[in-house]
């Protein structure tokens, strides 16, 4: 109510009242614009985030298991973690061309180091006594990872997993906004350039309704499903 | 004689033995360790000591006696400096399945239930699935608490967890089992309680049980024997028969006074630990004791 009063006295094009964002989006969303883009980045999101995944807890686990990798390849990895995913996406692009993989490779690399740090220093931190116990029953090698040492840090590697869904998330917007190749982001960027204020922040407010339900749908259900079976909380 | 003694250097079981030999034997094992700065501290000094087939060996001592580093070198958790350590003559490796430990903490993996942390060695040791069920039912049903099988370990008190961790080192039947400290952090009552139950099941199972404590009343409680050792380093001090008969009570009058004699023995140790972990001001309190001959060393039994 008050974005709309504000918009009405602001009388200016670029403050939108929130009836025209919504005729904008439902326009998009008629034409089939919108959904397009959604299907697209949401690919290319879920592409990015499961290879980072995989990728950060292999490497995370190779980081809390050899000492040697720790002290060179993890420096290294925390150097790079604090290189915004902005800054990859020069490199991509000489690397790979105006294409999905450059794309790729900037998701990759802006959440894939967030989640191997998170595994690192859970699997790190696991309990020196679950791991005796294991031991004294028998458990070794691959059985002592996959039936103790994952599980017991999984509650760690569930945060880091959350963080770089996020990071993933900003790092394929920043790659739409500049490769212009579909996307949500080229959505955006068309909004810019038609001086189309009502588009850019229906687009905007997309992106928010995506980020707040997968948040609460999927991640916040993960985590406290979780604590509450490890007893971490009640 | 209720103290039946042996030498102290020499912890020996008595050669009345089933002519089997001993099931656990250190000879001349000793640990120490190197810190950061390249010091090396004796935790250890060498000691021999046999376990006999079916025995309750109770370790009592100050911290830094060597205690649970002795009960750790048997579990094959840590390596000895010197001498060796062996099971039915075999030279301990690492951990095996014929010896299970059991902590102060439960150590009861969070994530699965009662049931599945009862079935967690049997699946290591690749157990049949119908096979391990009846057998962690068994043992849960042992520790009483089969009704609480689907419950996770943060829903069990104290009591609780350590018995289903006693049910989790029971379940894949060792020969032998190695007990840290177990009840060390539970309140009186349930500490009484399970050492009424892990009686009755050492005399159902008549499994090898090395026990550890700082409790001398515990120790009493339920030892077959007793070897007081000594700090800084750690070494044995002397070697205690208990021939009780059982079962036992905490409150029995002759467990009392064996347990006063033990207590004596370990003051001047436990002082020798304050004086390194508290500043100048403190004093070895009088000998509350009227000393002659007669100290109540049982001799009034």
């Amino acid at each position: 109510m008050a974005w709309a009063a504000a918009s009405k006295l602001a009388n200016n094009f670029l403050f939108p009242g929130p009836l025209d964002v919504a005729e904008a989006l439902a326009r998009s969303a008629r034409n089939g614009v919108l959904f397009r883009a959604l299907a697209k980045t949401t690919t290319r999101l879920l592409l990015g985030y499961s290879a980072s995944l995989v990728g950060g807890v292999a490497l995370g686990v190779s980081l809390a298991r050899v000492r040697a990798l720790r002290d060179t390849l993890g420096v290294l990895v925390l150097g790079l973690q604090a290189i915004p995913s902005v800054c990859w996406m020069p490199v991509a692009l000489l690397a790979f061309g105006l294409n999905e993989r450059a794309i790729f490779s900037v998701v990759v690399l802006g959440s894939m180091l967030s989640v191997s740090i998170a595994t690192e220093s859970a699997v790190r931190n696991v309990q020196p006594i679950i791991v005796r116990a294991a031991a004294t029953m028998g458990a070794t090698g691959w059985t002592l990872w996959r039936r103790v040492m994952l599980p017991a840090a999984l509650p760690g590697i569930v945060s880091g997993a959350r963080l770089g869904w996020t990071f993933a998330w900003r790092s394929l917007m920043a790659a739409e906004l500049l490769f212009v190749s579909g996307g949500l982001g080229q959505v955006l960027e068309q909004g810019r350039e038609l001086y189309d204020m009502a588009q850019v922040l229906g687009v905007v407010l997309v992106i928010v309704t995506f980020g707040l339900l997968s948040e609460a749908l999927l991640f916040a259900r993960i985590e406290r499903s979780m604590r509450l079976r490890w007893g971490i909380e009640r | 004689m209720l103290l039946g003694e042996h030498t102290a250097a020499r912890a020996s079981a008595p050669s009345c033995d089933d002519g089997s030999g001993p099931i656990i034997a250190l000879r001349g094992v000793g640990k120490s360790f190197v810190d950061a700065e390249g010091r090396s501290t004796i935790a250890l000094e060498p000691v021999d000591i046999d376990v006999r087939r079916g025995e309750f060996l109770c370790l009592v001592g100050p911290s830094g006696c060597g205690k649970s580093t002795i009960l750790n070198l048997v579990a094959g958790l840590e390596a000895p400096t010197h001498g060796t350590i062996a099971i039915r003559g075999e030279p301990v490796k690492g951990p095996g399945p014929d010896r299970t430990v059991m902590f102060q903490e439960a150590a009861l993996f969070p994530w699965l239930t009662v049931l599945e942390n009862v079935l967690f060695p049997l699946q290591v040791a690749r157990v049949a699935k119908a096979e391990a069920l009846s057998r962690a039912e068994r043992y849960l049903r042992m520790v009483h608490l089969w009704k609480f099988r689907d419950a996770r370990p943060h829903e069990l008190s104290g009591g609780m967890k350590q018995r289903a961790a006693l049910a989790r080192s029971l379940v894949i039947e060792p020969e032998i089992l190695l007990m840290d400290e177990p009840f060390g952090a539970l309140d009186a009552q349930t500490a009484d309680l399970l050492h009424a139950e892990l009686e009755t099941i050492w005399r159902e199972t008549r499994k090898t049980v090395v026990f550890v404590t700082h409790n001398p009343r515990e120790a009493v409680r339920l030892g077959d024997r007793v070897i007081v050792l000594g700090t800084r380093p750690g070494r044995v001090k002397r070697v205690v028969s208990i021939d009780l008969p059982r079962p036992r009570d905490q409150e029995q009058r002759d467990v009392a006074l064996l347990a006063a004699v033990l207590r004596n023995e370990l003051k001047s140790e436990i002082e020798k630990v304050l004086r390194e972990e508290v500043d100048d001001g403190w004093r070895p309190a009088q000998e509350p004791v009227r000393p002659g001959p007669d100290r109540g060393l049982g001799g009034g039994i």
